[in-house]
């Protein structure tokens, strides 16, 4: 390769990660659902003809990863290369051959050059709704979770296929803002392409086959280099989590060899008979996401720099669900797979890993109504409101856990104000949790409270979506476990962590989301730590003693100086 | 008695202050080091000098306008007073909270920013305002007035008041305001309903955290310049360059100094949009490169581009996030890692990166010779033969070749195997591709195609970048105006006196009320109009209406434009076509079916643009005899070019020459590319257009 053309590759490789990141934005901007636009629930990517991603957008969440990489394999066989034009668009929402669930649709679109199939782009989004039971564990099987779309096309040579729009529309609860979504997704590969096309008249390519070679041959060879630095060992991992109605078990062992990385699954726990089930591709996206922050962070997502993390696990264990378990809330145990790939790599790579945090979103959907137990008033309404919370994370080996924020989900929570604009829904309390993150040298990121309410009129069903009520995460090298979740009613009625749960008018839901475990013993941490987080209301004074160590006298020079204004 | 009007910009930058004296239809400019334990010093210096240019007595200047990053840098550095947040109970923790995400999803040991303030520095009162604006808890004297208490006892100097839904009902911040006015008198006192009223807690509160934070340091940095440079003779009335484009009276930047972060940059874009008026150009991109960020903005119909947030003080490479953000009226523009003094490295994938790091000044690019070893930019435009060694800077610095290569060897040729102007042309290519790909991005969000635009380049690396970067984005025309190197500083004198008010308020347009948008629309008339009046006691001021929609259920508005009548007898199907109308053009199609929202209500005042003489424009009538020959490296043949040097100033006016060539000058060079040809026009710009 000359020296010259080692320049435009460089370029070019550039745009390309330009190309899909512009992409992504047009979906953000366009979709409906509150999981795109606002949390960034959605992943976007270009690929060539064999069905290799060559680049990934940054915007986007890691559950995405790896899911989005394979599916454009899966249209490639179930269309048929001979059965794709110009014009056409794909989609579908199988869990197994799309990202997890039925609530994720991809889209994928061919890309033609000059009459030539030279590529493709993919997206992903999560939406709000697919018909069925709704968004939640309660389904027995997939076929209770929603509409099921098949790979198939979309649009053939630019017409869209109108019996199929006729059949989602009908199937579903919001069905302009679902078709609204599809066409946002459609759209957004649209600016992918027309970018793509630019590139290539730009640099007088015909296809992608040199430039692809650049890239996955330079990704490849990054990553093994990075894979080979690693000792050759292999070791276990696991955590227990609540589960549904029992406590699941999620083992693993890692393996490093020459080349790659293996992770097995095997020995954890079977399925579960609620929808909190994860098909193989979300696991391996998990997993392949917490190798890759920890080993090689700055490698570009595309199909060399992820094959050489390879995943394993049993036939209907719960990381390896098949068809037709129910696997709508796949994130709530996908997101503790990286914790307990984490729990493995440690002992392979001491200092290296976060403890574990919180692990999954602390979300919850709102189903508000008039009220049924006295006459409504005439203001009352129905509204569904979703919104998205994080709890602690954990402590890193050189500092402190982040507080209140997500680890590994990539989404964001929306303004209390937005969600109070959206529907009767008050949220009264939304702040960090004091005490929550797991004493250490290097504390738990601190959880949150929240309380939620309903406009005075409303009375409401509370979809509740969290873990760790009864396994709280646990710290490492002495460091102490976080907080543990905990949900109640404000007249003190019990609540499950998981499942729909009726609230009457005028009650609140009092919610206090867990902290992150902590590194090393709290004994060593730094006193100027200590007393800066007892300023900050981080700990309260009898930890402060009780776990750091600090002596009264220092508690109260701390809170007197806190109380004149003085800086610490 | 002096008729002409001697009025006097200031733009204090971080390195340099510069100062633009404009004289009837001449300019003075000087530029001073920037002196940050007292800014004004360097502005008195500035003025004396320019006074001394242009022959005049400080006494005659008539008017001065002030632009400054003291304000942005106050925030980055977090130099500011002892402040307060006073917040909603169960809310104390909104600005450290943020979105509970992470700006960098695969850097395990990532550090979030701290807030501005911690948390003991942040106060709660038991109340509460529905998002209706109706009072859910009602707010208690007796609570206000025993928080004073304790706020008096820790001694603070600044307080910011940000309750949740104030922007929809703000009787409970102003409740506040009395009582701590009352109870804690020279006590500064910001609430966000008058900062910042718009929807969204974060972004409201950090702004007005922002606000509070700055305020003291701010006032009485301009007391003090007004009373400095009534003693040098300069007493004229002084307005302050605001974040929006426009200019606002010593006192109103005072009481909301968050307005005046990046005004810097924004009297960048206003210098572009007066130049585009001279030129009658409607699509513009202006393109302002210097030491260690390139700046980009969209220049429509001879206006800069607004927004309503913007991220100040990134801490993670300029990523999105990774700041604070800001919300107040903005010129919308894309800041990146790019300048002279970028460096440049090989990382793990052998890809050549640059930036976001900076050589800065101290030790500077490798050639500069004061012991930095890495490469940067001005390296690569170095060994590429786009600068004259001994006559850089006006001579000011001689430039080391040798280091240059030496460096660029060392970082990216040994590694990659490439010989030191291959390396020179990598990292020059990759520096342009990222600004390219940065104005790219900042189109498609803005749903324009840049192929019909025209660039103005300025900035000291600008005209160095500028044809490369027009071909890579297919633009055909680029405009490199004199006066470059100072261009904020001319923008100030050019922008109208302006004041944007604006407000979150919900409605669907099948709830459409066309009285209450009337009420509405009047009232933030009104407010905007008397923030201008107070500048100016006798100009016409025109008002801009702008409502920001969606449909029902999207999380982003976009902004549309109404006329006065059209704002002032409101009919629900003209907003709904005019919403159409933008949608489609920004995102290729309309959603049938869907129900429109309005979130924000905007009301610009401001006085008439100051009247531009279009001028007469040349075609390349003359060419221009070459001075003198080098070799030049043109990226897009991928080749050494022989290119003809000439000095900016001995171009006359309708003279040009074709490209490939060279055109110096003390304070930048402009390269022009073999597909280009440039003339110069009447008022001295470098029009550089496709070859004929």
């Amino acid at each position: 390769m000359s020296n010259k053309s080692t320049v435009s590759n460089q370029v070019m490789w550039n745009r390309l990660i330009s190309v899909v990141e512009e992409q992504a934005q047009a979906l953000v901007r366009t979709a409906f659902s509150t999981s795109v636009r606002e949390a960034g629930d959605l992943s976007a990517g270009v690929y060539d003809v064999k069905g290799r991603m060559l680049a990934q957008a940054v915007t986007g969440t890691p559950g995405h990863v790896n899911a989005m990489a394979e599916s454009v394999g899966h249209f490639i066989r179930r269309i048929g290369s001979q059965n794709m034009f110009e014009g056409d668009v794909y989609i579908t929402n199988d869990p197994w051959e799309g990202t997890g669930h039925l609530h994720d649709i991809t889209v994928v679109t061919p890309s033609f050059h000059l009459g030539k199939h030279v590529g493709f782009f993919a997206c992903t989004a999560h939406i709000v709704d697919i018909g069925g039971r709704g968004f939640g564990a309660d389904a027995n099987s997939v076929y209770e979770e929603g509409l099921y779309i098949p790979i198939m096309k979309f649009a053939d040579r630019g017409e869209v296929d109108k019996t199929l729009v006729k059949i989602i529309r009908g199937n579903v609860r919001e069905p302009d803002q679902l078709v609204g979504d599809v066409y946002a997704l459609a759209t957004c590969n649209q600016v992918g392409h027309r970018r793509l096309i630019d590139m290539m008249v730009e640099f007088k390519l015909v296809d992608l086959v040199d430039i692809a070679e650049f890239i996955l041959e330079n990704s490849r060879r990054a990553t093994i280099e990075r894979i080979a630095a690693l000792p050759r060992q292999s070791a276990s991992g696991s955590m227990t989590i609540d589960g549904y109605d029992t406590p699941i078990d999620l083992k693993v062992k890692v393996t490093i060899h020459a080349d790659r990385i293996v992770c097995d699954f095997t020995g954890t726990s079977g399925l579960d008979k609620k929808g909190i089930n994860v098909p193989l591709v979300y696991t391996k996206a998990y997993a392949c996401y917490a190798l890759k922050c920890a080993i090689a962070p700055e490698i570009p997502n595309n199909a060399a720099s992820l094959a050489p993390f390879e995943v394993e696990a049993p036939v209907n264990s719960i990381v390896n669900a098949v068809h037709p378990a129910p696997v709508a809330l796949r994130h709530v145990i996908g997101h503790f797979i990286p914790d307990t790939v984490y729990d493995a790599l440690d002992k392979i790579l001491p200092n290296t890993v976060p403890v574990e945090g919180a692990g999954c979103l602390c979300n919850f959907q709102v189903s508000l109504r008039p009220r049924t137990d006295a006459p409504a008033p005439k203001s009352a309404v129905r509204s569904e409101v979703l919104t998205f919370n994080s709890g602690g994370a954990g402590a890193r080996p050189s500092s402190d856990g982040l507080n209140a924020t997500a680890f590994p989900s990539g989404v964001m929570t929306m303004p209390i104000e937005a969600t109070e604009n959206a529907g009767p829904v008050i949220i009264w309390r939304k702040e960090l949790r004091p005490d929550s993150g797991g004493a250490g040298k290097y504390r738990g990121g601190l959880g949150q409270f929240m309380e939620v309410g309903a406009v005075d009129g409303h009375e409401f069903d509370f979809q509740a979506m969290f873990d760790r009520v009864d396994h709280p995460a646990r710290g490492r090298q002495g460091g102490a476990p976080g907080a543990a979740t905990t949900i109640k009613r404000s007249d003190d009625e019990k609540m499950k962590g998981k499942g729909k749960q009726f609230v009457p008018h005028g009650r609140r839901v009092m919610l206090a989301f867990p902290g992150g475990a902590g590194f090393g013993s709290s004994k060593d941490r730094d006193p100027v730590l200590v007393k800066r987080d007892l300023a900050r209301g981080y700990i309260s004074a009898a930890v402060a003693v009780r776990d750091y160590g600090l002596k009264q006298t220092e508690v109260d020079a701390v809170l007197t100086a806190v109380r004149m204004g003085e800086a610490l | 008695m002096n008729l002409i009007a001697a009025r006097l910009g200031v733009d204090i930058g971080g390195t340099f202050t510069d100062v633009v004296l404009e004289l009837g239809d001449k300019q003075y400019s000087a530029k001073v080091l920037t002196t940050y334990a007292a800014p004004e010093n360097a502005i008195i210096d500035g003025m004396h000098q320019v006074c001394a240019k242009a022959a005049i007595k400080t006494s005659a200047i008539t008017q001065i306008i002030h632009g400054t990053t003291l304000a942005t840098n106050a925030l980055i550095e977090r130099r500011g007073a002892k402040t307060a947040l006073v917040t909603t109970q169960g809310f104390r923790d909104v600005i450290e909270m943020r979105t509970e995400s992470r700006f960098e999803q695969y850097d395990l040991n990532l550090a979030l920013p701290e807030p501005l303030l911690p948390r003991q520095c942040r106060y709660v009162l038991n109340e509460r305002i529905g998002a209706k604006g109706d009072v859910l808890i009602a707010l208690q004297r007796a609570d206000i007035e025993a928080l004073a208490e304790e706020l008096r006892v820790a001694g603070y100097q600044s307080i910011a008041v940000g309750l949740i839904h104030s922007y929809a009902n703000d009787a409970h911040e102003k409740l506040v305001r009395e009582v701590l006015e009352k109870k804690l008198p020279g006590v500064m006192i910001s609430l966000s309903s008058e900062v910042s009223p718009q929807m969204r807690e974060y972004e409201r509160f950090n702004t007005v955290v922002a606000n509070a934070f700055i305020k003291p340091l701010m006032k009485s940095y301009l007391g003090r310049l007004a009373g400095q440079l009534k003693v040098e003779g300069a007493d004229c009335p002084i307005f302050l360059m605001h974040s929006g484009g426009g200019i606002i009276s010593i006192e109103n930047a005072a009481d909301f100094p968050v307005r005046l972060v990046e005004s810097g940059p924004a009297g960048g874009a206003v210098f572009a949009a007066n130049i585009a008026a001279r030129y009658g150009l409607d699509k513009v991109l202006s393109f302002d490169m210097g030491g260690t960020t390139a700046k980009i903005c969209l220049i429509k119909n001879q206006t800069p581009k607004t927004s309503r947030v913007f991220e100040v003080a990134r801490t993670y490479r300029f990523k999105k996030g990774s700041g604070m953000p800001i919300s107040i009226p903005v010129i919308d523009m894309v800041e990146i890692g790019a300048g002279g003094g970028s460096l440049a490295s090989v990382d793990a994938m052998r890809q050549i990166r640059v930036g976001p790091h900076s050589a800065g000044s101290e030790p500077g690019p490798a050639c500069y010779g004061r012991g930095g070893t890495k490469p940067a930019v001005t390296d690569a435009d170095l060994v590429l033969g786009r600068l004259d060694a001994d006559n850089f800077a006006g001579g000011s610095i001689k430039l080391d070749a040798a280091a240059s290569r030496g460096a660029l060897a060392t970082h990216i040729g040994t590694t990659l195997q490439l010989d030191d102007q291959t390396a020179a042309f990598g990292v020059a290519e990759v520096v342009d591709e990222n600004m390219a790909n940065a104005a790219r991005v900042h189109a498609v969000e803005n749903g324009e195609d840049l192929s019909g635009y025209t660039m103005i380049a300025f900035g000291g690396a600008a005209p160095l970048h500028a044809g490369r970067l027009c071909e890579k984005l297919g633009v055909a025309r680029c405009l490199v105006p004199p006066g470059a190197g100072v261009g904020s500083a001319i923008g100030f004198l050019r922008a109208p006196f302006s004041f944007e008010a604006n407000r979150s308020v919900y409605m669907r347009l099948s709830d459409f009320d066309a009285k209450k948008i009337t009420t509405l629309l009047s009232e933030l008339e009104s407010e905007a109009v008397r923030f201008v009046r107070s500048c100016d006691a006798t100009a016409a001021i025109l008002p801009e209406f702008k409502v920001y929609m969606r449909y029902s259920g999207q999380g982003w508005e976009i902004p549309v434009a109404l006329t006065a009548e059209q704002a002032m007898k409101p009919e629900v199907q003209v907003f709904q076509s005019l919403f159409e109308a933008d949608y489609e053009k920004l995102f290729g199609r309309v959603v049938s079916g869907m129900d429109v929202e309005i979130t924000v209500w905007a009301v610009n005042a401001t006085t008439p643009p100051q009247k531009v003489t279009r001028i007469a424009e040349r075609q390349l009538e003359s060419k221009m005899a070459m001075e003198a020959r080098r070799q030049i490296f043109d990226p897009a043949l991928a080749q050494q070019v022989d290119a003809g040097v000439v000095e900016r100033s001995l171009l006359k006016t309708g003279q040009g020459l074709v490209g490939p060539a060279v055109i110096t000058e003390d304070e930048t060079t402009i390269i022009v590319p073999s597909s280009r040809q440039i003339v110069r026009q009447d008022d001295g710009c470098i029009d550089m257009t496709l070859k004929a």
